[in-house]
């Protein structure tokens, strides 16, 4: 019977029983993985009892209470004071004053968000724009010493970034770009740009020469043929390159805690300081990290076919 | 629309629209330099010109919180120092540990994880995504997570640990004891970068060509004999390529760690970012931790040029 199985597929293909067994530590792989990411998005929907109960509770009736102090700033006030107010308004008011509670006002966290959206955008657009030009020429023309500015395009994201934070700290001190969108969108750019550069001069690689060179017969200048001709046939490549950016931009900590305090500060800084009374608020800092990672799944699906290019500056393609 | 109309539309819209002068004039050297140009002014100002005012500060006594103060050089006095520094040789000997323990794991797993996928089962592509999303994460909030699951009583780790060993869960502190504090940030690294490995391996293993397996089972090889001889050897450079990158990210580690123990407990996981983080901006010590970052700077040079020519290696094939 083992004789009937083993030649009955290809030498190279791997026999069912093979593929089952690799299946199965596969998938129990991925669901151990899984797990706390699970646990986080499930304590975003905990009350705060609940999030810090032993054993950890893993059947629990859903509360909004995470998501109501991820948005808010409450204060605490004597039960009269609370008797004495009207019906409450909205389920969060609700929720709040059930803890003896008022809700005092909006929380910092929509405006980080913003904040991070504004900033991970601009320095993606920025970025991608600056090496989409650079690619190209470094594609197609002949540059001197081309090696090594490329070499040198990378490296610049090879420095530790406390390293370049200390002179950027005092540069932007200087000239005033200290905890401004505009000074973390030109710091990200130049952090992304050697991405760029080295990731779409891969996809322009690709594109053959020769589409270029017949729409210059035809009479398009040197300009024209970049921008009809191959910027279109390198959208694939602009949108992968682009979410990557975006990602790093979103992502990063390291810049932004130490160059952004208030106006400017992005959402990673922001989710660890997110405290109730004694102690961490875990339901909202749950809620927060939720809302913070959905994008990045977003992302990871539509990107899935490219993450390798981009995760190796393009070193392998597939 | 007839065949004549939409010949004449093509015709129409083939032909390039007038443009002036000066731009059909431009020789490619132009448009290359025009294109290259506000890339790198754009490096130079926020990465080099930086790079070069800390050598500078790296000789002087300069202070950020005391801007006033006259600013004097020093010479090689911080180098000597931070090179005499027992803080410093214990940061390097923490970030080591990190950085050696977490490829190892991270190469093994990763490496394991992408052969078995390579068994292309039923649904692969479907959980290769899935497990891929750990490192698509924000490191920082990746910590800060983690120090939800590591906590001692109400934490998932240590009850999922007590649950299979009987250990009492709140016997032991992932994050606030010494001998284990340095394994906690492993554990959590290899958690989420292990996808990555494992991306980099599994092109490796499907880079390499079927008729070589063919030719070998032929051959009667073993299944045993052509993982060492076929397998392992052709995706090795991808596999050196993965560890390199891990290496280099590893060494520069910050966000993840500083969340998760804040380089506590004492000084145990306090690795050589985080050192240089408290002496520039809590100890507002700058000339001091200039020095230091150029230390670090030319290290992690190092291994980038190693990198590039691996990974010229790797492209060659």
């Amino acid at each position: 019977m083992s004789i009937t199985l083993s030649t009955a597929h290809s030498v190279v293909e791997p026999s069912l029983l093979a593929k089952r067994s690799a299946g199965f530590i596969v998938i129990v792989y991925a669901l151990i993985s899984m797990a706390p990411l699970f646990w986080i998005f499930a304590t975003g929907w905990k009350t705060p009892p609940d999030s810090i109960s032993y054993p950890p509770k893993i059947v629990f009736n859903p509360s909004l209470e995470g998501y109501c102090n991820l948005f808010t700033t409450r204060t605490r006030q004597t039960t009269d004071y609370i008797n004495a107010l009207g019906p409450p308004q909205g389920t969060c008011d609700e929720v709040t004053r059930r803890r003896e509670m008022v809700i005092a006002g909006a929380s910092n966290y929509a405006p980080r968000f913003v904040n991070s959206l504004i900033i991970a955008f601009g320095s993606t657009f920025l970025a991608v724009s600056l090496g989409v030009f650079s690619a190209y020429a470094f594609s197609r023309f002949k540059i001197p010493l081309a090696d090594d500015l490329l070499f040198f395009i990378l490296s610049t994201r090879m420095m530790p970034p406390i390293a370049v934070a200390i002179p950027i700290y005092l540069m932007y001190r200087e000239i005033g770009l200290s905890d401004t969108a505009l000074g973390m969108i030109l710091l990200y750019t130049a952090v992304n740009v050697s991405l760029a550069v080295w990731l779409l001069k891969g996809f322009i690689d690709e594109i053959p020469k020769e589409y270029e060179e017949a729409a210059m017969i035809d009479g398009y200048t040197r300009l024209h043929a970049f921008f009809k001709v191959v910027l279109p046939q390198a959208a694939t490549g602009i949108a992968a390159t682009a979410i990557f950016c975006l990602i790093f931009a979103w992502n990063e900590f390291a810049f932004a805690v130490l160059l952004t305090s208030g106006e400017a500060q992005t959402a990673p800084p922001f989710i660890p300081t997110i405290i109730g009374e004694g102690g961490m608020d875990w339901p909202a800092v749950g809620a927060g990290t939720t809302l913070f990672l959905i994008p990045i799944l977003v992302f990871t699906i539509l990107l899935r076919k490219h993450l390798l290019r981009g995760i190796t500056f393009g070193a392998v393609r597939k | 629309m007839s065949t004549i109309d939409l010949l004449a539309t093509r015709a129409v819209k083939a032909t390039p629209p007038a443009l002036s002068k000066a731009v059909r004039g431009l020789s490619d050297k132009t448009i290359a330099w025009i294109f290259i140009a506000p890339t790198i002014i754009l490096l130079l100002a926020i990465n080099i010109f930086p790079l070069v005012w800390t050598i500078y500060l790296s000789f002087t006594n300069y202070a950020a919180n005391r801007p006033n103060r006259p600013v004097m050089n020093v010479g090689l006095k911080w180098y000597r120092d931070i090179l005499g520094s027992p803080e410093v040789w214990a940061a390097m000997q923490a970030t080591a540990h990190f950085v050696f323990w977490t490829i190892l794991f991270q190469t093994l797993i990763g490496f394991g994880l992408a052969y078995l996928i390579d068994r292309k089962f039923k649904g692969h592509a479907f959980w290769t995504t899935i497990i891929l999303i750990p490192m698509m994460l924000s490191p920082a909030v990746v910590g800060n997570f983690w120090k939800f699951l590591y906590q001692p009583q109400i934490g998932l780790f240590n009850y999922v640990i007590s649950f299979f060993t009987g250990i009492e869960p709140s016997s032991f502190e992932m994050l606030g004891s010494v001998m284990l504090a340095p394994w906690a940030i492993v554990i959590v690294d290899t958690w989420m970068w292990t996808p990555y490995v494992m991306l980099i391996c599994l092109a490796g293993l499907r880079s390499i060509p079927g008729y070589i397996y063919e030719a070998a089972e032929v051959d009667r090889a073993s299944n045993w004999r052509q993982f060492w001889s076929i397998t392992l050897p052709m995706a090795l450079p991808f596999i050196m390529l993965a560890v390199l990158f891990r290496g280099i990210e590893n060494f520069k580690m910050f966000d993840m760690v500083v969340l998760l123990t804040g380089g506590g407990p004492g000084s145990t996981t306090e690795l050589a970012s985080i050192t240089l983080k408290r002496q520039a901006f809590e100890a507002y010590r700058t000339g001091y931790s200039s020095a230091f970052a150029i230390i670090l700077f030319v290290a992690v040079f190092g291994l980038a040029n190693i990198y590039v020519r691996t990974l010229n290696r790797v492209k060659q094939r």
